[in-house]
């Protein structure tokens, strides 16, 4: 080793002492203490006016400042954080040892940054409550009528029976019907050319068509052709045969990239023990799909659930044109809402599942 | 004092220990070589060092300062020590100079004319000057792995980690960036290798360490570890190597 390469070890080590000190976030844990106690003053003030205009229009005392007193103790705390935040960063600046600096300077960055994030929250609640209670709570009165939505619980729950059995028995459909289509679309050479074209046909088809048109013309058409069994189905059938072939269409696509998405080198592995196209694609390349795509598939099914409202066009008596019903005997929303509430609590346990599975599927590929 | 002093570094992923109260010095303008059998902590190591990954006991000092631990300035950290990848991991989406000239526009702050001129100069010294406006796509597996170097190079590290480099090259592709590496060596770069080549880790390393089981079984010269193993894991290892006819 020569000299002057000591030489600029040695400058290179002083440059990065020199670069390397505390950083005690003393900027960000300021900005994180003011916008939290902006933030603590404006719950406070709106938890305190909306809870009194709350008991005045004659809701209970006790829950009403209970609710109003979590969020002041929350915007409190979180004000609270940010203060000692910044205790930290001002200990960071003063620490004698540099690794005890560093870490008290990581601590209020961490501890600053969290307060921002909750200030965040809080405010935008706080937006959400002004937006029910302003013009004399117009919003919460139309959309949110407890009483009605208790009212109507019952009734608009038993209509959603028809939504759930349109679900079900389409869903069970589309799932083999789509594969029939997924595999038509993916047979191989000049023979499987004519199939695959009407699969494709059919796809850009039904893919094209806005759902509400096909169940429109499913459900009002078909019992205008006289056909015999076809004219006169019940008017969940033609829902269910309208979302089947809506669906269908999309569900292929999804089985489709799934299929596609098996690397070419598992069909060459496969061929080469002999297996024939149809064995490859039953033991080897579908199996391997449908893993992959268990999560697109939830998501159609979600969109599948939410879709079956649609039939309320062709007068079906389901969910949603029950509750409109009662929505217009009462003359207020709030009874739709009650199907909003019943779609979203179906829904969202689904969606969380989803993003578990995408998750896992993720982390898998991640170690492997 | 060593430029990077690792000192019973312990990592471990879940119930998997990977690195087991590991210690090794990396003195300044040395090459070190890392070797062992997959899954001896190689990698880890190296990531350690730059802190991609935390360990959970023992610490790391680069120039005597301790890195591990909360507070540290990672992105500090990372302009001084440098990392190339198995799989070269050049943005697709970026020409060869976009790649390499991202990090000294965006973190130094190095005018636009300087980084352009600096890389040209690098891409000159590897012969690929010409490549310069091309999309890492376009470049074989020996370019891509060069244009990292360099990319690494470009941010002048004090310290140049490079993690199995050579490993997802074709055979002809090696020698194209052995050859960088062993011009960089003579330049007095300080390098950690993760390695297979054992060939090259005998020819250009000042000292050999041999990992096993997330501790450094066995250091020394070249000529003592390739000539003259001490431990019997090593011997072991190098035996199966020689068997492979890798050696």
């Amino acid at each position: 080793m020569n000299k002057p390469a000591v030489m600029a070890n040695r400058e290179r080590a002083d440059l990065w002492h020199a670069r390397s000190k505390v950083r005690a976030h003393s900027v960000q844990t300021w900005a994180s203490l003011s916008i939290a106690t902006l933030t603590c003053v404006a719950v406070v003030l709106s938890a305190y006016s909306i809870a009194r205009y709350a008991i005045a229009q004659g809701w209970d005392r006790l829950p009403v400042w209970i609710g109003a007193g979590v969020f002041m103790t929350v915007a409190v705390l979180v004000a609270a954080s940010a203060a000692r935040a910044l205790q930290l960063s001002k200990h960071a600046q003063l620490a004698r040892d540099v690794y005890d600096g560093r870490a008290l300077g990581a601590r209020a960055s961490e501890q600053s940054w969290r307060a921002i994030s909750y200030s965040g929250a809080l405010v935008i609640l706080c937006i959400f409550a002004w937006f029910m209670v302003v013009n004399d709570a117009a919003v919460s009165r139309t959309f949110f009528d407890v009483d009605l939505i208790a009212r109507s619980a019952g009734t608009v729950l038993k209509a959603f029976g028809t939504n759930f059995f349109i679900f079900t028995v389409s869903a069970f459909l589309i799932l083999i019907w789509a594969l029939v289509i997924a595999i038509a679309r993916t047979l191989p050479g000049k023979a499987g050319r004519p199939i695959r074209m009407l699969a494709i046909i059919y796809s850009d088809l039904f893919r094209g068509l806005p759902a509400i048109i096909t169940i429109y013309l499913i459900g009002f058409g078909l019992p205008l052709t006289n056909l015999p069994i076809l004219k006169d189905l019940s008017s969940s059938a033609y829902a269910i045969i309208a979302l089947t072939l809506t669906y269908g269409a999309y569900t292929s696509e999804v089985y489709r990239a799934g299929i596609e998405s098996i690397h070419p080198s598992q069909i060459a592995a496969a061929r080469s023990l002999g297996l024939s196209y149809s064995k490859t694609m039953r033991y080897v390349i579908v199996p391997q799909a449908v893993r992959g795509i268990i999560p697109p598939l939830m998501n159609n099914c979600i969109s599948l659930q939410k879709d079956t409202a649609l039939v309320a066009i062709i007068g079906t008596i389901d969910a949603f044109n029950q509750s409109k019903i009662i929505a217009s005997n009462n003359f207020n929303l709030s009874a739709v809402t009650t199907v909003a509430i019943i779609f979203i609590l179906l829904t969202i346990p689904q969606a969380r599942l989803v993003d578990r599975l995408i998750e896992r599927d993720r982390n898998k590929r991640r170690s492997g | 004092m060593a430029l990077v002093e690792v000192d019973k570094a312990t990592k471990r992923y879940g119930s998997l220990t990977v690195l087991n109260g590991l210690s090794l010095d990396i003195e300044a303008h040395q090459v070190v070589c890392l070797i062992g059998p997959s899954g001896c902590g190689k990698s880890t190591l190296l990531r350690c060092i730059n802190r991609l990954e935390t360990i959970q006991d023992g610490e790391i000092r680069l120039h005597g300062d301790r890195i591990t631990g909360p507070g540290v300035d990672l992105d500090l950290l990372r302009r001084e020590v440098g990392i190339v990848f198995q799989g070269y991991n050049l943005f697709p989406h970026m020409s060869v100079l976009e790649n390499i000239t991202l990090g000294p526009l965006k973190v130094l702050g190095m005018p636009r004319a300087e980084a352009r001129d600096k890389a040209m100069s690098l891409l000159a010294r590897i012969g690929l000057a010409h490549k310069a406006g091309e999309y890492p796509d376009r470049l074989s597996g020996g370019q891509q792995q060069r244009v990292a170097i360099v990319r690494a190079l470009m941010m002048d590290p004090a310290l140049l980690l490079l993690d199995e480099i050579t490993s997802a090259l074709d055979p002809e592709l090696v020698s194209e960036v052995l050859d960088i590496v062993r011009d960089l060596a003579r330049n007095g770069m300080t390098m950690v290798l993760a390695t297979h080549e054992m060939g090259f880790a005998r020819e250009v390393a000042d000292k050999v360490c041999f990992l096993h089981a997330g501790v450094v079984h066995e250091e020394g010269p070249p000529s003592q570890i390739f000539g003259d193993p001490q431990d019997e894991r090593t011997r072991a290892f190098l035996k199966s190597i020689i068997d492979a006819g890798r050696l």
